[in-house]
């Protein structure tokens, strides 16, 4: 079966978009003795859910996600996607890094296209695709643009329909707008759950913004560190589409202040400095 | 944008032009008020009608010089290249190659230019191994940090499409070394140059290298100015075409060191 049949196939098949992480540990070597990274981590993940991975820094949350891609490999246990395990990064899958990681040298198109040509798939049969993606996001007419005459938002954005291309049935997000302004952060933030709810795929999304997480996803998992695991799922009932001003609600101010509750109980947050 | 960078650029090239006439001015009236022998110090009027009087045979001599240049500079950039992917591709190559290659660029590869003399004559191959000789250390260690200087974050991208080892070297190292590849090329050009006159000086019939010893041993001073004007001409416009290259190849990188 040729790459892009087996890409077609994905689609449709019941559970193809489940994560099932079990009983996952992490281990590095250090200078004095082993770090620690994860401690027995479990988590299940249905198809087209989307769910934060919440913590503070160094709480292990990008090596999850990387495990997850499949370009880290747990030390103990195992992670599954639509059942197989993942050995190397799945074909269904897109990832977002923190910073955009544009090629400087390729235009915006061909930035998108990239994934298409490094698997060498027909161009001329995923350009549309490419170009409708970054309809969707609001950057028509920036096909033949280069990344350095983008802003930040822009570049993040030309990132995400990269991951998109393929129409993976998982997106990963390590952090993708932690390095942007507050107000292109919160139009990011909208896009990307219009982006998600027109084509429900699965979605982890890293971050340590405990507003985000929530506004974002239907689960929240909170970790804490050293070791890194999860101290608690939040299952978030909020309406959707949501709009910014959800944030103001006594719903979801509740699900943030339970959030912070629970992070000071880990001592991680001490009642002050709180996004 | 672009507008304002190229009226820096007429700017600054204004007040190069100013500085340069107004020196070549001030020479001349020293010139005219000293009266200093013409074999010790002659006036750029003179060596510019110097020039005037053979400029074809100037030209011919620079012509071997630039030929000398261009093919010891060609094969600094192909074999330099070369070289640096092996390097960073082998653990042997860098440990053996790399390391004799370091060892070897402290001696002053000038000295060396007898031994080519004795090795390949006194004709063109001489001059082009020593011009190549001093011109490839540049090409090879600039290249060999663009090649390695990858963004982690875009390696795992192309790790996360599963692309091969061979893609990373042609879509991800290899761009993403030109900016320094072109860094080490202007410092490899005007070596080249330098490599080519070394030759010319130690044994040779032509080129500007040649012009210059001949005019000295029978102190036609004028006539080594003259030759020495031609190659602060010729080293600028080898200079200048190695950065409209690298303005066409990798505008990027020239945007970014504009606003910086």
């Amino acid at each position: 079966m040729s790459e892009s049949a087996q890409i077609a196939a994905f689609e449709n098949v019941p559970g193809a978009g489940d994560v099932r992480i079990h009983a996952v540990d992490k281990t590095y070597p250090g200078r004095s003795g082993s770090v620690t990274a994860l401690k027995d981590v479990n988590v299940s993940v249905k198809g087209g859910e989307f769910v934060s991975i919440l913590g503070p820094s160094g709480c292990g949350k990008s090596t999850l996600l990387r495990c997850v891609a499949g370009l880290d490999h747990p030390s103990q246990g195992s992670i599954t996607l639509g059942g197989q395990p993942i050995d190397a990064p799945p074909l269904d899958m897109g990832f977002v890094f923190q910073r955009d990681v544009l090629l400087d040298w390729l235009n915006v198109i061909n930035n998108v296209l990239l994934p298409c040509k490094l698997k060498k798939l027909p161009i001329h049969q995923w350009k549309p695709k490419a170009l409708a993606l970054l309809k969707l996001i609001g950057l028509a007419g920036f096909e033949h643009r280069r990344p350095w005459e983008l802003s930040g938002g822009m570049r993040q954005r030309v990132a995400i329909c990269r991951a998109l291309l393929l129409n993976p049935t998982l997106l990963l997000m390590d952090e993708p707008f932690g390095a942007l302004d507050a107000m292109t952060r919160d139009e990011l933030n909208l896009e990307l759950q219009d982006v998600w709810l027109s084509n429900a795929k699965t979605v982890l999304f890293v971050t340590h913004s405990i507003s985000e997480a929530v506004f974002l996803a239907d689960r929240v998992l909170v970790m804490s560190r050293s070791p890194g695991r999860i101290v608690d799922v939040i299952p978030v009932d909020l309406p959707r589409p949501r709009t910014l001003s959800v944030r103001e609600t006594p719903a979801f101010t509740k699900y943030v202040a339970h959030i912070r509750q629970l992070f000071e109980s880990f001592g991680i947050l001490r009642g002050t400095n709180v996004r | 944008m672009y507008d304002n960078s190229t009226m820096e650029t007429g700017k600054r090239t204004l007040s190069v032009l100013l500085v340069l006439v107004a020196f070549l001015a001030f020479w001349q009236l020293a010139v005219m008020l000293l009266r200093p022998p013409e074999y010790l110090l002659p006036s750029p009027v003179a060596v510019a009608k110097e020039l005037g009087t053979a400029p074809e045979w100037y030209l011919s001599h620079a012509v071997r010089t630039i030929g000398a240049t261009l093919l010891g500079f060609a094969a600094a950039l192909g074999l330099g290249f070369i070289a640096a992917v092996g390097i960073v591709y082998s653990r042997i190559l860098e440990n053996t190659l790399y390391t004799l290659l370091v060892a070897l660029n402290s001696i002053p590869k000038i000295a060396l230019a007898p031994l080519f003399i004795i090795w390949m004559g006194t004709g063109l191959t001489s001059k082009v191994a020593v011009s190549f000789t001093i011109a490839v250390f540049a090409i090879v260690v600039d290249t060999v940090l663009g090649l390695r200087s990858i963004d982690p974050d875009a390696l795992d991208l192309f790790k996360s499409v599963r692309a091969t080892p061979l893609q990373i070297l042609i879509r991800l190292r290899f761009p993403n070394s030109l900016p320094y590849l072109f860094a080490g090329m202007k410092v490899a050009i005007s070596l080249a140059l330098v490599g080519a006159i070394a030759g010319e000086f130690v044994a040779s019939q032509a080129g500007l290298g040649y012009v210059i010893l001949a005019a000295q041993g029978s102190f036609q001073t004028t006539r080594v100015f003259a030759a020495i004007v031609l190659l602060g001409v010729l080293g600028t416009i080898l200079f200048f075409i190695v950065e409209v290259l690298e303005w066409v190849v990798c505008p990027w990188h020239v945007s970014h060191r504009e606003r910086s």
